[in-house]
Parts: C-alpha cells; sequence; structure tokens
C-alpha cells in the first residue's frame, strides 16, 4: 500500500487556556490519512476529535488555543500558514461536514445561493456557470429536482437533504480531503445509511481520503479501511479494521467493543465502561485511562505510555505485556459470550 | 406571504377593536356610580359626566354633557355611538380648548414626530455602529468603553440626563434654548436648533440598549454553526461578518419599529423637559386639566400607532426571515 499520505498529524497539542484551567483537550497526538482511504476516528464525546479536525481547517482561532506540533497536508503545514493562506485552503482543498446539518445551513440565505458563494470565493467565474455548477453538485449528491431546490431555504429541506446539500458544499472544488464529523448522529436512523453511503460513493469517485468521526462503530467497522481510538487527547489504539475490532489491545478499546452489539453475533450482552470521562484539566497522571482500568498495575499512573507497537501488529498505547493483553481479551470475550448465550 | 399579510392585517383591526373597547370600560364604565356628587344634578349626577364639565360646574352643564353623551342610555348604546362616533374620527372637544381632539392631536403630531424621528435616526445608526463595531473587536479598549458608555445610558433616567444637560446647555453654556420649538416648514434651521438636545437625550438610552442588543446578539451567532460552515467553506472574513450580521441585526428591525410606534405615540418625559408640543405633552396636559376626551384621544391615537407598528414590524420580519415567510 503505498499510496500517497494526504494528512499527517504530528505530536499534535492543543490547550485552551480557560478560567477554569487549561483545557488539554489534545495533547500529543500522532496519525496520518492516506488518498483513497476512509479513516475512522473513535472515542467518548470530548476525547478531542472535533478539536483535533478544526484545528487542522485553522478552524481554533489561534488566540484562544495554545497550539504545538505539526498538521501536514500534503507536505505542508497547515499550522504554519498564516489566515489567507488557511483559507485558499479550506473548502478547496480540505473540506469539512458537521454534525447537524439544521444548524450548519444560514437559515436566510437559499441552499443554492450558499453552494454558489462556496464556489466563488476560490474560483472566479459567471455567476450563472456558478449556479449552474452548484445544481449540478445538488442533483449528484441525490437531491431530486435540484433546479427547484436550488431556490429553497434550508428550513424547507429535510435533515437528510441539509446534511446532502452540505456534502455538495463541501465537494464545490473537488477537495483532497474531506472530514466528516459526526455526519449522521442528528439524522433519522433510516437517512444514516444513505448519507454514510453518499460519503463513500464520493470518496471512490473522486479518489479523496475520508476522515468519518462517528460514535457508531458498526460504521466504521463497514466503510473504514483504518481506525483510530481516541482518548482523552491522545490516541489509544491504531490499525486496520481487523487489527483492532478483531484483536484489540488496549483496554479502553475492549470496554468500547463491549458497549456495542456484536456485529457478527446478535444477543451478546452490552456493558458500558465504568467511570466518566477524565477530567482534561487536572488529567489523571500516566495512562489517562487508568482510573477506569479493571487491568490497571504500578506502571500505569507513573508514566504516559507512548502510541507503538509493542509486538500486537500494530500501534498501541498500554503497558500490559502482548501475552496479558491477548490472554485477557479472550477471556473477556469467552466471557461475554458464554453471557449471552 | 400574502395570506400572511392578511392575518396580520385581521390581526390589527381586531387588536384596534380591542384597544377601543379597553379604553371604553376603563374611561366610561369602570367609573360607575361613584365619584363626586353635584347637588341638585339628581339623576344627571354621572362621574364622567362631573369630570367633563370641570371645576364646579353648574347642575345644567352636567345634565347636558349626560344628555350629549348619552351617559343615561345602557351601556351597549353607549358603546355603539362610541365606536360610531371614532369610526367617523369624531374623538370629541376638549373641555379644555374646546377644539377637536383630533385636530389638537394631528396639529401636535410634527413636533412628536420630528422628535422621534430624528432621535430615533440617531440612535439606530449609532448604536448599530457601536454594538458591530464591539463585537467585532470584543475585549478591546473600544469594546471596554462604549460598553461602559451603553452601561451609564441604560441605567440613567432619561428625566435626570435632559434635566441635567439643559441645566449645562441652557443654564451654563447658552447654547441650547429650551421652548423654543420652531416647526421644520416655518424654520427648518430654527427646528434644527431646538430639536438636537432633545433628540440626543431621547437618543442616549436607547442607543445604550441598541448597542448592547447588537454586540450581543453578534456575539452569540458568531459561535452558530452556520458561520463556522461559512469559515469552513472558506469564505473571506468579510463575507463571514456578512452572513453573521444578517442573522443579528433582523431583530432589530422588529425592536426599532416597535420602538418608533411607541414614541410616534409621545415622548412625554422629553416633551415636558424641553417644552415641545408634542402629543405627549398635550397627553400630560390634558391629564393636569382633568380633560376628558382629550386624555381619551391620546392614549387610543398611542395606541393604534403602536399597533400600525407591530403591523409594519411583522410584514418586514417576515420579508427578511423566510421561515416566517414560508410557514
Ligand atoms: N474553545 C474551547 N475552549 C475550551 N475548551 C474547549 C474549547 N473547544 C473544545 N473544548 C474542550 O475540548 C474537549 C474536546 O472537545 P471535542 O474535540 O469537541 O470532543 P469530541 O471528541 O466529542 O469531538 C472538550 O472537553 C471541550 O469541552
Ligand atoms: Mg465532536
Amino acid at each position: 500500500m503505498a499510496q500517497e499520505v494526504l494528512l499527517e498529524v504530528k505530536d499534535l497539542h492543543v490547550h485552551f487556556p480557560t478560567a477554569d484551567g487549561l483545557v488539554k483537550a489534545v495533547d500529543g497526538l500522532n496519525f496520518k490519512v492516506l488518498r483513497g482511504e476512509t479513516f475512522g476516528i473513535v472515542g467518548e464525546s470530548g476525547s478531542g476529535k472535533s478539536v483535533t479536525n478544526l484545528t487542522a481547517l485553522g478552524l481554533i482561532k489561534r488566540e484562544t488555543a495554545q497550539i504545538s506540533g505539526e498538521i501536514l497536508f500534503k507536505g505542508q503545514d497547515l499550522l504554519k500558514l498564516n489566515s489567507e493562506e488557511l483559507r485558499k485552503v479550506r473548502g478547496k482543498e480540505l473540506a469539512m461536514i458537521f454534525q447537524d446539518p439544521f444548524a450548519c445551513l444560514h437559515p436566510f440565505y437559499r441552499v443554492g445561493d450558499q453552494l454558489v458563494e462556496a464556489i466563488l470565493c476560490h474560483e472566479k467565474m459567471p455567476k450563472k456557470q456558478a449556479a449552474e455548477r452548484a445544481t449540478d453538485l445538488l442533483a449528484s449528491v441525490g437531491i431530486p429536482h435540484p433546479k427547484e431546490r436550488f431556490r429553497d431555504y434550508p428550513h424547507q429541506y429535510s435533515g437528510g437533504m441539509r446534511q446532502r446539500a452540505m456534502i455538495a458544499m463541501a465537494l464545490v472544488h473537488n477537495p483532497d480531503l474531506l472530514i466528516a464529523d459526526e455526519p449522521t448522529t442528528a439524522l433519522d436512523v433510516t437517512v444514516q445509511a444513505q448519507i454514510i453511503e453518499l460519503i463513500e460513493k464520493v470518496k471512490t469517485e473522486f479518489n479523496i481520503g475520508v476522515i468519518l468521526i462517528t460514535h457508531d462503530l458498526g460504521v466504521i467497522a463497514d466503510v473504514a479501511q483504518r481506525v483510530l481510538v481516541m482518548y482523552a487527547g491522545r490516541g489509544a489504539e491504531m490499525g486496520t479494521i481487523d487489527e483492532v475490532f478483531k484483536s484489540p489491545l488496549h483496554p479502553y478499546t475492549w470496554g468500547l467493543l463491549e458497549s456495542i452489539p456484536r456485529v457478527d453475533s446478535k444477543g451478546t450482552r452490552l456493558v458500558p465502561i465504568e467511570g466518566s470521562p477524565p477530567s482534561l484539566i487536572n488529567k489523571p497522571a500516566g495512562c489517562a485511562f487508568h482510573p477506569r482500568c479493571p487491568h490497571r498495575f504500578e506502571k500505569c499512573d507513573k508514566e504516559i505510555p507512548a502510541m507503538q507497537d509493542r509486538g500486537g501488529g500494530h500501534p498501541e498505547a498500554c503497558y500490559l505485556s502482548i501475552e496479558d493483553k491477548k490472554r485477557i481479551w479472550a477471556e473477556r470475550e469467552a466471557r461475554r459470550t458464554k453471557a449471552a448465550s | 406571504m400574502f395570506q400572511y399579510i392578511v392575518r396580520r392585517l385581521i390581526w390589527a383591526v381586531i387588536m384596534t377593536l380591542l384597544v377601543i373597547s379597553t379604553v371604553f370600560v376603563i374611561f366610561f364604565v369602570l367609573p360607575g356610580g361613584s365619584g363626586r356628587n353635584i347637588e341638585g344634578a339628581g339623576k344627571c349626577s354621572s362621574p364622567i359626566a362631573i369630570m367633563m364639565a370641570g371645576r364646579n360646574p353648574r347642575p345644567a352643564l352636567v345634565c347636558n354633557i349626560v344628555k350629549r353623551l348619552g351617559l343615561d342610555k345602557p351601556v351597549y348604546v353607549q358603546y355603539g355611538r362610541y365606536v360610531g362616533n371614532l369610526l367617523q374620527g369624531d374623538m370629541g372637544y376638549s373641555y379644555h380648548s374646546s377644539e377637536p381632539v383630533r385636530d389638537a392631536i394631528f396639529r401636535r403630531l410634527p413636533a412628536t414626530a420630528s422628535l422621534a424621528i430624528g432621535a430615533s435616526f440617531i440612535w439606530l445608526v449609532f448604536g448599530v455602529a457601536i454594538g458591530i463595531v464591539s463585537a467585532l473587536r470584543r475585549r478591546s479598549f473600544m469594546d471596554r468603553a462604549s460598553m461602559f458608555f451603553a452601561l451609564v445610558g441604560v441605567s440613567l433616567p432619561t428625566f435626570f440626563l435632559g434635566l441635567v444637560l439643559v441645566f449645562l446647555f441652557d443654564g451654563r453654556l447658552n447654547i441650547y434654548n429650551v421652548a423654543s420649538y420652531q416647526p421644520i416648514t416655518s424654520d427648518p434651521v430654527a427646528w434644527l436648533k431646538s430639536m438636537w438636545l432633545p433628540w440626543i437625550v431621547l437618543a442616549y438610552v436607547s442607543m445604550a440598549v441598541y448597542a448592547r442588543m447588537v454586540r450581543g446578539n453578534l456575539l452569540e451567532v458568531m459561535g452558530e454553526d452556520y458561520i463556522r460552515t461559512a469559515r469552513a467553506k472558506g469564505l473571506r472574513e468579510k463575507s463571514v461578518t456578512r452572513h453573521a450580521l444578517r442573522s443579528a441585526l433582523t431583530p432589530v428591525v422588529t425592536m426599532y419599529g416597535l420602538d418608533l410606534g411607541i414614541l410616534l405615540g409621545g415622548a412625554v418625559i422629553t416633551e415636558s423637559i424641553f417644552n415641545i408640543p408634542g402629543i405627549g405633552s398635550l397627553a400630560v396636559d390634558a391629564i393636569s386639566n382633568q380633560d376628558l376626551p382629550t386624555i381619551l384621544g391620546t392614549t387610543l391615537f398611542a395606541g393604534v400607532f403602536v399597533i400600525i407598528a407591530n403591523l409594519v414590524v411583522d410584514i418586514a420580519y417576515a420579508s427578511l426571515d423566510p421561515r416566517v415567510r414560508y410557514s
């Protein structure tokens, strides 16, 4: 797999100074996204998924945050660009869609006009031509009667259609990387699959990279090639879908997998992860997950474990020996299957 | 949209009837049988007639008024007559000046309109401008200074500010003359010379309110998801601001229309301080003279202005917000 690396995040830190203290939203994160792949990011709310991607787009105000590390996009460090240079990348080569399509379109402007605006801010052309292109895009993301729908206001669209319109807007300049931040969370279950399917179709058609952030591990298992599990602003485990879902190595990943219905067998017992997400201001010393981890030992609260391959075949951040990991996961699996039958 | 306008119109008519009826109940029904008694008036001792007749009236006059207003008739007959008269634009005659109330009001409308339109223009322009700059340069010196200025404004009563400024500009500096009102039609320069200070006094408080509202709205809108979308698609900051202003300023239209409507019914305090012969001072004079027809007329007039303002604002809002227009 010698694919082009589109995005490479290196030792990213995003800290927000607040009245209560320094919020360490992202705290030493590393990952790569390749062209042509769907890269999943999972993790509880507040683990820093959105902040990471908003930082890449330059949508985290630099005055309000302390940002360090590198975000290389097609070889260029986005963190070194000034705001005008970033603006030229944003929406052109690097596009993002968000969680709540109900709130993401301006209620006072026609959907078509909002697309036209997105076209014209990066490319000079007659308005009429831009409108034609916008209409074509609406059609290509599966909006029926695009000519009429062009003139509608967002509130005349259903939730699924709005997300389609958002996708169309993200595609106006054929970006290289599309970031979808929980694109289906706010939508009806019936529509969710269609939107995911559309994102997949777009990915193959345009041969772009996709970062898919979602709570739905089932979706990740279906469409992503690789996945990053995040916890408290750091990576816990990263690998291909098979690696992470079939032989997970991090106790947090185990917890996540046990808290959702299993893809293969029905009726397994669901166990939520005990405890609550850590404070990002006073993070637990050592591994941030250790207070909730049933397998912790002396070393865990001493030093932050690095993300590295400890012999399991893919990078993870847990001090347990590879033998222990394999044994414990097998035991947990067995217990779970037994409890279900 | 057409349907919407029709609905609002019907609503305005209903509201007008409600205002008219409420005023009727307050002025004609509630006083009931209580009140002063005039010796010898006998059956004619209606409290309203006595009030209408002024101080120490002769019993015959009271009886005359009772007859003329039909106060001895059943309430519904009185009501019918009252509405009928209003529909013909007849609001009765001032007890004080014997002038038709309608004429008195319309004679004083230009002064009130000069005050209201001038002041509201000032506070709209400055209030909105200050609010926008403060929000865009949040936490800057400019922001802090103008928000302090605005805080003073909202906590300063108009009458106090008015009196202080009159004392300063008229009493000390001698660059302004109270009670110098001239209609714009007779002498525009004198008109301007007489209006600038009342404008400032009346505008200051509202300007402060508008500045704070615009700043708050804009900051709130700046945090909306659709503003993030606007940035994410690569719009220039200028266009992003335009998107935000479109949302943040729409409620200002509503507020401005309503405020102007209220003011056109008379700015009681400012008119009194500066001796501007407007509807507000007409109402105040009427109250101290116990001039019931004029009180009634100015009350109705103010009520109707508020209703008209509401109607205009509703229609304006619908044309600005597609969610209202299409529902
Ligand atoms: N501007 C900000 N100021 C302070 N804290 C912030 C800011 N933006 C995000 N955070 C915090 O950063 C953490 C990570 O947020 P986020 O990336 O949105 O999580 P998620 O993984 O659910 O997308 C959260 O605890 C959030 O409260
Ligand atoms: Mg998020």
